[in-house]
């Protein structure tokens, strides 16, 4: 089976039509969950968070058929993930998209789980720790885009679950997780 | 039955009449009743098509699409219209005599006769129709059939056959004296060169006449090629079948006997047209596989009709007709605006079916399948086979892949994949063969 990198591609990969947006709607939803399926799996596996619609982008290029996707279809696909909440636009002109393999809602109950499993209730980490500290190593926290990690810290601040402070510039903002 | 005392005639599937061989049609009056006043009892035909041939008068009721015929060998006598102020408030009346059986009904010997008024409720011209009735009357031509059918019989018969107009030929005895002498040598003159024009006319209708004769050996010809082929299509090689093909085609132009024409049709034209066209595609669109190009009808219909072409806009009224007539084809318009003629059984899935048993094959799988290659297997024009591929694409058989390579068509198998276990190798039968069909060409 083909894959990209060490992601494993699925073999419909090497399926013309995949590359074409087909114009029969049923057809079409098919094809567009398809893709919405394989942009989240692929984007979570590399650790992908945007994907920027004029740079090029691995998966949507299939050198073995020579087909790829039209900027069109590359929109519409990404379209229909934001309607879904699964990804943001970036800026107003759509150049570049946020990809949301977990939710916000999600993001936030992961960093729970990991306060709760390294122990660290009541304790300090900066946001740079959460992202790249020993710890976070090999979590789905390692890697984790600023700023889906602030909006998730967020989310949590209003509950009451931590408390943001700002140190004394933008990289060091510290979090307190209460218990 | 109503017209039980005439002789019945046949119709075609869409209302048109069914002509005896050398028949051709002369005019067509609407909304015309058959009455015989003079005969309670023979009850009266009321609002049909009359049509004159070269043979018969053909009433056709389009209601219920029966039809009765006055074979014109029984006619005794056509009287004109009668022109006085009563008939301006009433239809236009026109009566002949025709024989009778002694039983009463119309035939073309028997002791008895019958006058019959043909009653034309619709605008038209009676005083043309008369003329055309007595002129095809006179010109006698179901006699000149009967004489090539049975030749040996022909001596018994009256002679005069075809050429008509009998009282032209009336030799001039009169002797040349004086200014009315003069005069007569003037007419003589003049009626020789009538004469002679008219022998140049005959010699025209003996070439007719032969032409005739060729139609009638290229469809006999036809019939039987037709007869043979579908009796051994199954064991026939590809080569003879090819050439049988050929000759096929080569006789499809000899289709129609009598074209409905402006001429003889008048305001009925587009509607008798829209009939004769209808019993005219029911082969080729058999051999098409039920569905058929409007441009192709229009270049077949037209070398059948030999000389007497229609515009393509005639052909689309006649085509639009068929809404408002009960045939068993209609005319298709695809969303891309190609037109095309359709039988009414004929089913989409049928030809979907073998459009998925194309797609089916290792190489389609592998490469698609392009309208041209569509063309060829199913044996249609190339733009029709894009809307039939389109068409199995909307129904969610196919799907196209648009490269720089081309536009192809792709068996649908978005229907086949789960997204719930995109990863899985096992699937469902016709991936399976896609998997199969694209592995052995890496």
């Amino acid at each position: 089976m083909q894959s990209l990198g060490n992601f494993k591609l699925p073999q419909f990969f090497n399926y013309p039509p995949y590359f074409t947006l087909q114009p029969v709607r049923e057809t079409r939803e098919k094809q567009i969950q398809l893709w919405k399926e394989l942009i989240l799996d692929y984007c979570r596996s590399q650790k992908i968070f945007i994907i920027g619609m004029e740079e090029e982008f691995p998966l949507f290029v299939n050198p073995v058929i020579d087909r790829s996707l039209s900027y069109e279809s590359r929109e519409q696909f990404l379209n229909v993930l934001v309607s879904e909440g699964r990804a943001e636009w970036m800026d107003k002109g759509r150049k570049k998209c946020l990809i949301l393999w977990l939710r916000i809602q999600d993001w936030a109950d992961c960093i729970l789980n990991f306060v709760r499993e390294n122990g660290l209730e009541n304790s300090v980490m900066t946001v740079e720790e959460i992202r790249s500290g020993m710890e976070s190593r090999g979590t789905e926290l390692q890697g984790i885009d600023r700023g889906v990690l602030m909006r998730a810290l967020r989310l949590l601040e209003q509950k009451g679950k931590v408390a943001i402070f700002k140190g004394s510039s933008a990289d060091d903002e510290g979090v307190k997780f209460s218990a | 039955m109503n017209g039980r005392w005439l002789p019945a005639a046949n119709l075609t599937a869409s209302g048109r009449p069914m002509f005896l061989p050398g028949e051709i049609e002369r005019a067509l009056v609407s909304k015309v009743d058959l009455e015989v006043e003079e005969n309670p009892g023979l009850a009266p035909l009321r609002a049909g098509l009359l049509s004159l041939t070269t043979h018969r008068l053909i009433w056709i009721e389009e209601s219920s699409n029966s039809g009765y015929c006055i074979p014109l060998a029984s006619l005794i006598r056509p009287y004109p219209p009668k022109k006085s102020i009563r008939s301006m408030f009433h239809s236009p009346r026109i009566h002949i005599q025709v024989k009778a059986s002694a039983s009463g009904r119309i035939a073309e010997e028997g002791p008895k006769s019958e006058m019959i008024t043909l009653v034309l409720r619709d605008k038209c011209d009676p005083d043309g129709f008369h003329a055309k009735l007595v002129e095809v009357w006179r010109s006698r031509s179901w006699e000149v059939n009967q004489r090539r059918s049975d030749v040996e019989r022909l001596d018994s018969r009256e002679g005069g056959a075809g050429s008509g107009h009998g009282s032209n030929s009336s030799v001039i005895s009169t002797p040349v004296v004086g200014v009315s002498g003069l005069l007569m040598k003037e007419q003589e003159k003049w009626e020789s060169t009538d004469k002679s024009l008219q022998e140049a006319f005959q010699d025209l209708n003996a070439l007719m006449g032969k032409a005739k004769e060729m139609v009638m050996l290229a469809e006999k010809m036809r019939a039987k090629l037709l007869s043979g082929s579908s009796a051994q299509v199954n064991t026939a090689n590809d080569e003879e079948l090819g050439s049988k093909q050929e000759i096929q085609d080569w006789f499809l132009s000899v289709g129609i006997v009598s074209p409905v024409t402006k001429e003889s049709a008048g305001a009925l034209y587009h509607q008798e047209l829209s009939r004769q066209l209808a019993d005219f595609v029911g082969r080729p669109l058999n051999e098409a596989g039920g569905m058929i190009a409007l441009i192709e009808v229009y270049y077949l219909f037209n070398r059948a009709r030999g000389t007497e072409l229609i515009s393509p806009d005639d052909l689309l009224q006649a085509c639009a007709l068929w809404e408002k007539i009960d045939v068993s084809v209609m005319l298709r318009r695809f969303d891309s605006g190609v037109m095309v003629i359709q039988d009414k059984v004929h089913s989409d899935k049928e030809v979907f079916e073998r459009i998925k048993s194309m797609a089916l094959k290792p190489e389609a799988l592998r490469q698609g399948v392009s309208p041209t290659d569509a063309a060829m297997t199913l044996g249609i024009a190339p733009a029709l086979a894009k809307e039939y591929l389109l068409a199995a694409e909307n129904e969610g058989l196919l799907c196209r892949d648009v490269s720089p390579e081309g536009f192809r068509f792709y068996l649908n198998l978005f229907r086949e994949i789960d997204p719930r276990c995109m990863y899985s190798v096992e699937r469902s039968g016709l991936f399976r063969s896609w998997l199969s069909a694209t592995a052995v060409a890496s």
